[in-house]
């Protein structure tokens, strides 16, 4: 299972925890990861990826093992420790503001 | 007895005040979206208990919420969890959040430019919805107003939305450009007397109206002039902040531009200035008595770089004579060290007997006086800075 860590407005958004539990089938990377992400939350479609670019938002960032892994490419395979679930995939809002 | 239903949008979530008909005491129930800006929640005129609200985000994007209870419980109106994203037949299901431009060859055109800040041209991208406009009698028609401009909407509660292209490929699109606060589709009246008809306005575009129930637009601006744009007198361009209108007589319309307070009485065919004798003609919002249609009201605001009113004195100006001759309204408003603004969905007005007058601020008050503007009290003092308000009368 990939574990994915939201950020509050969006777990509010989800009506879930701070992290869910995903099945992702083949290989996983940042689509796939989203791909059933939106699938199991449809109310999440939009507010990660842009509904028509399927771009990341701005002022959002993806970590994972202390890495920011926002600028690869979203078919690049993530580190084998999110795919076993010993690590969770983490959507951060980036901080802004004063 | 009648009871009135305040929706209060504010920076960081909604509110909903409710009180009886003598609206003295105030329940406040919030903040609904607790941190999200809400910038307008409004109720179907034709179901009281569904309400429409746009929750958005400058860090997520766009949420379209409804309640079919009265704001007791909100759904995103989209597809449930766990069910398919699309039908049997392969079809993308409704997704409440999805507002795409129309470029389709049956009904959008290729995407053109707007007009940016340095005259240069610049894409269309969606940021967020401005305005709900629910239909006068079908509760799961509802038309969304949004930046950068352009109307959308939704037939089947929310669920999905879809543009009325005509209104962004009529022609005078690439001379649109967005005024401060971005390019905005902020105003939407609908035609009581006559279904076909609906007038928008845009900033930094100017007013335009349908008559054949959204596929065909044109500009209505005659007789605006902005000395701030290169032509003041252009077709496009001018910085409307709100229009109003009586249901009575939908051909008059009442305008707060960015400087002058307009109307018209032929729908938008010309316009002629009635800012008379207003200390200043700057302001945001504008609205109509519910009984009176030529008794009307502004929030003058001291300056487009001075956001707040003259002298610190918060004042509502009322005409009775559809304009013109202006007199203040003071009473229970702050007259001194008051530096709040008035935003362009923050004000409405109730429809019982006596008609009640209620405004929103930046500073967190939300106003309102139960005498038509004779007086005023605060019904809440301290929410974040108010994006909008609208009011239900109910029985």
């Amino acid at each position: 299972m990939i574990r994915v860590v939201l950020p509050t407005h969006l777990r509010t958004l989800a009506r879930v925890d701070r992290e869910v539990k995903l099945e992702v089938k083949g290989q996983v990377t940042q689509r796939s990861v989203l791909d059933a992400l939106e699938a199991s939350y449809p109310m999440l479609r939009g507010t990660i990826r842009d509904h028509a670019t399927l771009q990341r938002r701005p002022f959002l960032r993806f970590f994972a093992c202390q890495e920011d892994l926002s600028l690869e490419p979203p078919d690049a395979p993530l580190p084998e420790a999110v795919g076993s679930g010993t690590e969770p995939f983490v959507i951060i809002g980036a901080i802004a503001g004063g | 007895m009648s009871k009135v239903r305040a929706l209060v949008g504010t920076k960081k979530g909604a509110f909903i005040l409710t009180s009886d008909g003598k609206r003295q005491k105030w329940e406040v129930s919030g903040p609904h979206f607790a941190g999200w800006e809400i910038y307008h929640v409004k109720g179907s005129p034709a179901d009281p208990n569904r309400l429409y609200a746009s929750q958005t985000s400058g860090w997520f994007g766009q949420i379209i919420q409804r309640s079919d209870d009265a704001g007791k419980t909100w759904i995103q109106p989209g597809t449930p969890p766990g069910e398919p994203k699309t039908t049997p037949q392969g079809m993308p299901k409704g997704e409440s959040n999805k507002f795409v431009y129309d470029t389709s060859a049956e009904t959008g055109k290729p995407l053109t430019t707007h007009q940016w800040y340095d005259g240069t041209q610049h894409p269309w991208e969606f940021k967020r919805v401005w305005h709900l406009e629910p239909s006068l009698d079908d509760p799961n028609t509802v038309y969304a107003g949004v930046e950068d401009a352009a109307l959308f909407r939704s037939s089947d509660g929310g669920k999905s939305w879809h543009e009325l292209a005509g209104l962004r490929g009529h022609g005078t699109g690439p001379r649109w450009q967005p005024g401060a606060g971005g390019m905005c589709l902020h105003t939407i009246l609908l035609d009581p007397k006559n279904s076909k008809r609906m007038f928008v306005a845009i900033s930094a575009a100017g007013a335009f109206r349908t008559d054949d129930g959204g596929k065909t637009w044109r500009p209505i601006n005659r007789g605006l002039r902005s000395q701030y744009i290169p032509d003041p007198n252009a077709e496009v361009g001018h910085c409307v902040h709100r229009i109003a209108l009586h249901r009575s007589r939908p051909n008059v319309l009442f305008m707060q531009k960015h400087w002058d307070v307009m109307r018209t009485d032929d729908g938008g065919d010309s316009w002629r200035e009635v800012s008379g004798n207003l200390p200043t003609d700057f302001g945001f919002v504008i609205d109509v008595h519910a009984h009176e249609p030529e008794t009307i009201y502004v929030v003058p605001i001291k300056s487009d770089s001075e956001h707040y009113p003259l002298e610190g004195k918060l004042r509502v100006y009322r005409s009775r004579t559809g304009g013109n001759e202006w007199e203040a309204l003071t009473n229970g408003l702050p007259q001194h060290d008051c530096y709040v603004n008035v935003l362009r969905d923050a004000m409405a007005v109730d429809s019982l007997d006596s008609c009640g007058i209620y405004f929103g601020t930046t500073g967190g008050q939300v106003y309102a006086s139960a005498d038509a503007g004779g007086s005023w009290a605060p019904i809440v003092e301290h929410l974040p800075a108010v994006l909008s308000v609208e009011v239900q009368t109910l029985p």
